[in-house]
């Protein structure tokens, strides 16, 4: 269970979203896209092309190569404590066989949306029908999202009940915008939401339903709205895997000249630890997101180096205290701005 | 015998207590009733099978009692109509009341005939979730009263709670909850983050706090600190700063 928190205006939310359903695509698995917000069918009109491997990779290489000619290895004699860190590789040069990659700029072509079964809940199309299931004083809205998801998985058979089935297929099911006032519910709204067990408890039954099934899911939740903070903290108890975006937008960040390369930050809470002690922890937390013309890419966050003299004291100690809250990474709450004083 | 131990995790994930102790029990030939309310079976069994405990075997001979929260969950909203007089033990979902819960604990560890397993134990993964689904705080320390009484005073078992703690957490029911079993411990082990950050060879500090204080009127209690590395099937805890890297 992904849990994506999204960024304020909601634009690289719904585009990590648009990836998720683009690589169900095309893989062939089934999908299963859910919204408030617009209507399914929209949705999927927008997904991102598939680049050919080709063309990708050689533009790739084009890059890795310019950048090898530069950087020649050269023996550090200060810094030599660095020499043994593998070289700062920002984006995926090593192309693995794991995903494709895509191409923004491009939109997916309608023959290859419909080489997969697509199965859509748009909420003001359900509202009609009345939950047949005990509801358990959750929100109706949800309720019957619930009941379409399940209905899906033991109809299609992603829950192995089905034995007649030979090929298996995986369900990627989408939600967009959980949470939110068009659901119905109004923990965005206010501090003391009335109903503050609804948004857990439908997460709870989704998790049962996807470790029953063949299938995963990402939702993207408006984290920003949501004032009370003690249904975050559950709400990321009861998932896998918890990403948040956070775009520079209209914020102070924008014009930071740490950040001038990037769009964003990609702050990872929670990496799931399934069926092992072990979880597959990266080496590094900082990620930050950029939006080129035709790529979304996330990738190490690194420091320009800090070569102006002219630089004031301010700012100086701007960029040390923004720096030491993301090296502090995700393990602690960074413990407020210190600033160095010399 | 007749301990209660509570697990807790603060900035970090202590489910690697759980399946130590899952697994310690079963080998030590106790009846083991688990409370998984957020992993499904099969996540246990892996990681019990890397720590040498086959779940499935011990499930078929009656030693433990599994009762796996999220496909109860889905039979209580999804499935037929309920049976009378054997209601789910997850109907807090929908009446808040925990009664039916401890029923079924009460009843899994009930000695039966022919039982030749040493002393019951309740094992709970997690408390914290309770909340999220609807129990107040009340409740579920009522809950936990009652199955310390009904399996440490009773039945002189052991009973391990894990619930998940934050610092500056803004969940008040969660911390209340907390707050109250750390009193009532006898013994707590406490697995943190580290307070600097992520470090990829020491995963975390775990505190163990022998709650003296508990049984006898003028006793301290006794705090060790250990830090400690996850592998994968196994966890090494050495004293703080002698991580096996920097030596």
């Amino acid at each position: 269970l992904v849990f994506t928190e999204e960024d304020k205006y909601g634009l690289y939310s719904d585009l990590l979203f648009k990836y998720f359903l683009a690589e169900g695509v095309v893989c062939g698995h089934d999908l299963f896209v859910a919204s408030a917000k617009e209507h399914p069918d929209n949705i999927l009109k927008e997904l991102p092309a598939p680049l050919l491997d080709d063309t990708y990779r050689k533009e790739l290489g084009d890059e890795a190569a310019a950048a090898k000619s530069e950087d020649f290895q050269d023996s550090m004699k200060i810094a030599w404590r660095y020499q043994n860190l593998p070289k700062m590789e920002a984006s995926p040069t090593t192309y693995t066989k794991f995903g494709h990659y895509y191409d923004v700029s491009k939109k997916m072509s309608p023959e290859l949306c419909q080489s997969v079964k697509l199965h859509s809940f748009y909420l003001h199309e359900e509202l009609s029908s009345e939950p047949k299931m005990k509801t358990c004083n959750m929100n109706s809205a949800y309720a019957r999202l619930l009941q379409s998801i399940q209905r899906i998985i033991s109809q299609e058979g992603f829950d192995g009940s089905d034995p007649q089935k030979k090929q298996r297929n995986v369900l990627r099911i989408g939600i967009q915008s959980l949470g939110s006032v068009l659901w119905g519910d109004d923990v965005c709204c206010s501090y003391t939401p009335e109903d503050t067990h609804s948004l857990t408890k439908f997460l709870y039954v989704l998790r049962g339903l996807l470790r029953k099934s063949l299938s995963a899911c990402i939702i993207t939740v408006p984290a920003h709205l949501i004032q009370n903070k003690a249904i975050m903290e559950r709400v990321t108890n009861l998932s896998d895997m918890v990403v948040g975006l956070e775009s520079f937008i209209g914020s102070e960040r924008e014009t930071n000249p740490l950040y001038k390369d990037y769009h964003g930050l990609v702050h990872v809470h929670q990496i799931p630890r399934l069926n092992s002690l072990i979880c597959d922890v990266s080496d590094t937390k900082d990620l930050a997101f950029r939006l080129k013309r035709k790529l979304f890419t996330i990738e190490r966050l690194h420091l320009p180096p800090d070569l102006s003299d002219t630089v004031s004291r301010a700012s100086k100690q701007d960029l040390a205290g923004s720096a030491k809250l993301l090296s502090s990474g995700c393990g602690a709450m960074a413990i407020g701005k210190k600033h160095l004083d010399f | 015998q007749g301990k209660f131990t509570l697990l807790r995790d603060t900035r970090t994930d202590g489910s690697f207590l759980v399946h130590h102790f899952l697994s310690f029990y079963l080998r030590a030939g106790c009846k083991v009733c688990f409370v998984a309310l957020l992993q499904s079976f099969s996540h246990y069994n892996i990681v019990a099978q890397k720590l040498g405990v086959n779940l499935a075997a011990a499930k078929k001979q009656g030693q433990l009692i599994f009762l796996e929260g999220l496909k109860s969950c889905l039979d209580l909203l999804f499935g037929g109509e309920e049976q009378p007089g054997q209601p789910s033990p997850l109907q807090f979902l929908s009446t808040s009341d925990l009664r039916a819960l401890f029923d079924f604990v009460r009843v899994s560890l009930a000695p039966a005939d022919g039982d030749s397993w040493k002393g019951p134990v309740l094992l709970v993964d997690d408390l914290s979730v309770l909340l999220s689904l609807g129990a107040a705080p009340v409740a579920v320390l009522d809950f936990i009263h009652y199955c310390r009484v009904s399996v440490c005073c009773q039945l002189k078992g052991n009973v391990v709670v894990l619930v998940h703690s934050n610092e500056d957490s803004e969940d008040e029911e969660n911390e209340l909850v907390v707050n109250s079993l750390c009193h009532h411990s006898d013994l707590i082990l406490w697995a943190e983050g580290l307070a600097t950050g992520f470090c990829k060879d020491v995963h975390g500090q775990i505190k163990i706090i022998k709650r003296l204080s508990l049984r006898q009127a003028a006793a301290q209690d006794l705090v060790q600190i250990y830090q400690y590395k996850i592998q994968d099937r196994n966890v090494t805890f050495f004293a703080r700063g002698l991580s096996a890297a920097v030596l």
